[in-house]
């Protein structure tokens, strides 16, 4: 058990569990379902690509929902009722969010406040500032729009793999060199593993914390126009609760939620597997979406109670009670 | 540090009273209170009458907090709570009930508290699970439909009045005694301030601080899950999608205002309540004033970023020179 690292048994129940599937519904196995799966959790795997690095530096971003509902709204009015061209709207609505970002990071570290609670609040704000612009849902219709949906590279027996789908690779892609293979992603882990050791090894904590949260946000941002386009329109109440599926969908993807663990692959493993959840529910047509919720409350609990024993066997020998030191 | 009346509750009584001025400003008739059919009407009535699920929320969640926890699940607790009131509201008499929607409140408890305490979980984490699973199980209990119900008795304990103060009303006020003469009376409210100032060192002193930990989840649960039913019994009917909705936050910000630290190790029931109020009053009074209610949240970021940067440990210093000022002035 010791060593089996956690994305490994994260891959071994998609894989089982996409056999399950197939075994009973032939059809899944096919490029059609695959491809449709990773259309519809396109946005979920790109906030939960920021997440991961959030989670692994041992924080915890609760506003990334209300800054995809933010940045629905605002791309679609910047669009629709201002006139702004769709490019010009996006880069604006990403630097905005990139600085929302960043503001928390700040606030989190320069009053040493716990960022659940800061970002807490950033949820808020988002949240009403998305109400003020607009509470009904706005449509886009620009051209750029139409486009982007109808294109999708065709894939050996009939599945499609659409623009968003590709996007959200490329990020995962990007995502994992990040975190694996620069400085950056090696102070993140730093940060997780213990701040203040971090922090006497040269690591610059104040700025490494609000690049972390300048990325979630970004890539919440870059969410929100992802999701802009699967749904052709803005609405101040897209994505409400995404923070929570986004967080499960990184503990089941083996990332440590005390920090200085984890992996970009395994996050895009967890979203798969809700994904697969979904699916198999909206395969079976008796079973009611709740189920969904269910399902991913149980799996979470598998594997923090996981990781909880593993953590307990590497520290067996230093320390035989840790106690309820939570 | 008394018991009821701490003085550190100054700063929230003051803007208490400045939000309830800023009310009647905007709603002259804020203050009126008529009598009719035997129970108490007005705008007043109805901050506490609608401030009632959250202020049972905060009466629980406070002591988590106290111990450096936090209880995400709270809402769906009420979700759960609620489909099961509303389920057997029409077959059974009222105490079956109560029992069964309380029961069930007890056990979400015991599924925290152990995760915590005997896991080791982290708070966040732990309630988390429950938090996703639980309006899930709560669709289950309703079959996904709104249930509706006619049973007097359970209308009653939403809608009814004694001696004038609406029933739920007088349900908070009664758990906050209850609360307050339990943790207040014994030492079991030090015992619960120590183990979130220092866990280790609490269980080195003989705390059991496993059983307190315990014990703080299972109160928080039973009081989400007498709201829950509150909020089942004032609308006759149970939503398990949006019963208790974000109300877990709402319950957290009602701590926060109320000075209990979320780094534990102190905290007050009378404030956490009050607390509870400030945030109704706050939406009332924007109802009142005509903005639409997205405008709530807005105000409630604002407030929450005030309140922490005044607990900042950083920003200790500045707390400090206000309590010396407070100490000079009484």
């Amino acid at each position: 058990m010791r060593g089996l690292p956690p994305v490994l048994i994260t891959a071994i129940v998609l894989v089982a569990g996409f056999a399950l599937c197939a075994v009973q519904f032939p059809n899944i196995a096919s490029t059609r379902v695959v491809g449709n799966l990773l259309t519809d959790n396109a946005f979920l795997g790109i906030v939960a690509i920021g997440m991961t690095f959030v989670i692994i530096s041992g924080g915890i971003d609760l506003s990334v929902g209300s800054v995809i509902g933010f940045t629905t709204v605002f791309v679609a009015l910047a669009i629709e009722r201002w006139g702004v061209p769709p490019l010009v709207a996006f880069v604006a609505v990403l630097a905005l969010s990139a600085a929302f970002g960043a503001a928390m990071g700040a606030v989190i570290h320069v009053f040493d406040l716990p960022p659940f609670i800061v970002t807490l609040a950033g949820m808020f704000l988002a949240r009403g500032a998305s109400f003020l612009l607009s509470t009904e849902s706005v449509p886009i219709t620009a051209p750029i729009y139409s486009t982007v949906s109808d294109f999708a590279l065709r894939l050996p027996g009939g599945g499609r793999l659409t623009a968003i789908a590709i996007i959200m690779l490329v990020i995962v892609l990007g995502g994992a060199l990040l975190l694996h293979l620069t400085r950056f992603g090696a102070n993140v882990y730093a940060l997780g593993g213990s701040r203040s050791t971090a922090s006497l090894m040269g690591v610059a904590v104040g700025k490494m914390t609000v690049k972390i949260y300048m990325l979630s946000s970004l890539l919440a941002g870059i969410a929100g126009i992802v999701f802009s386009f699967y749904t052709s329109a803005g609405y101040s109440l897209s994505a409400v609760g995404v923070e929570l599926d986004t967080i499960a969908a990184v503990v089941i993807g083996g990332t440590l939620l005390t920090g200085g663990q984890g992996s970009v692959i395994g996050t895009f493993l967890g979203v798969l597997i809700q994904g697969l959840i979904q699916t198999y529910i909206n395969f079976d047509g008796t079973l009611s979406s709740w189920w969904t919720k269910i399902a991913t409350g149980v799996l979470l609990f598998a594997f923090i109670a996981l990781q909880q024993g593993l953590v307990a066997l590497a520290r067996r020998p230093v320390a035989r009670s840790a106690g309820a030191a939570s | 540090m008394t018991a009821l009346l701490p003085r550190r509750g100054l700063a929230q009584i003051l803007a208490l009273i400045v939000i309830l001025a800023v009310d009647r400003a905007v709603s002259p008739q804020f203050f009126d209170l008529r009598l009719q059919d035997g129970r108490l009407f007005g705008s007043l009535i109805d901050v506490l009458n609608r401030g009632t699920p959250v202020a049972l929320l905060s009466l629980g969640m406070v002591l988590v907090i106290a111990t450096r926890g936090i209880d995400l699940s709270v809402g769906a607790v009420m979700a759960i709570s609620g489909a099961i009131a509303a389920s057997l509201a029409d077959s059974h008499g009222l105490p079956i009930v109560l029992a069964a929607a309380l029961g069930a409140g007890l056990l979400c408890g015991l599924w925290n508290g152990f995760l915590v305490s005997v896991l080791g979980m982290q708070p966040i984490v732990a309630t988390l699970i429950l938090m996703v699973a639980g309006r899930g199980i709560a669709q289950l209990i309703t079959e996904g439909r709104i249930v509706t119900f006619s049973s007097p008795d359970l209308v009653w304990l939403g809608n009814g009045a004694v001696l004038g103060v609406p029933v739920p009303v007088a349900i908070a006020l009664g758990m906050l005694i209850l609360t307050g003469a339990v943790v207040r009376g014994s030492a079991l409210g030090l015992l619960i301030e120590a183990t979130g100032g220092n866990a280790r060192a609490s269980e080195l002193a003989g705390v059991g601080t496993r059983a307190m930990i315990m014990a703080v989840y299972v109160w928080c649960s039973i009081c989400a899950a007498l709201a829950g039913v509150i909020a089942a019994a004032d609308i006759m009917g149970a939503d398990a999608n949006n019963a208790g909705l974000w109300l877990e936050l709402d319950a957290i910000l009602a701590v926060v205002i109320g000075g209990t630290s979320l780094f534990g190790g102190r905290f007050s029931l009378v404030l956490a309540v009050l607390g509870a109020l400030i945030i109704q009053t706050m939406n009332t009074g924007i109802l009142l004033s005509g903005y639409p209610p997205e405008f709530n949240l807005l105000v409630k970021a604002v407030v929450v970023l005030a309140v922490l940067l005044l607990q900042s440990p950083k920003l200790s210093g500045f707390g400090s020179i206000v309590a010396r000022l407070r100490r000079t002035k009484a």
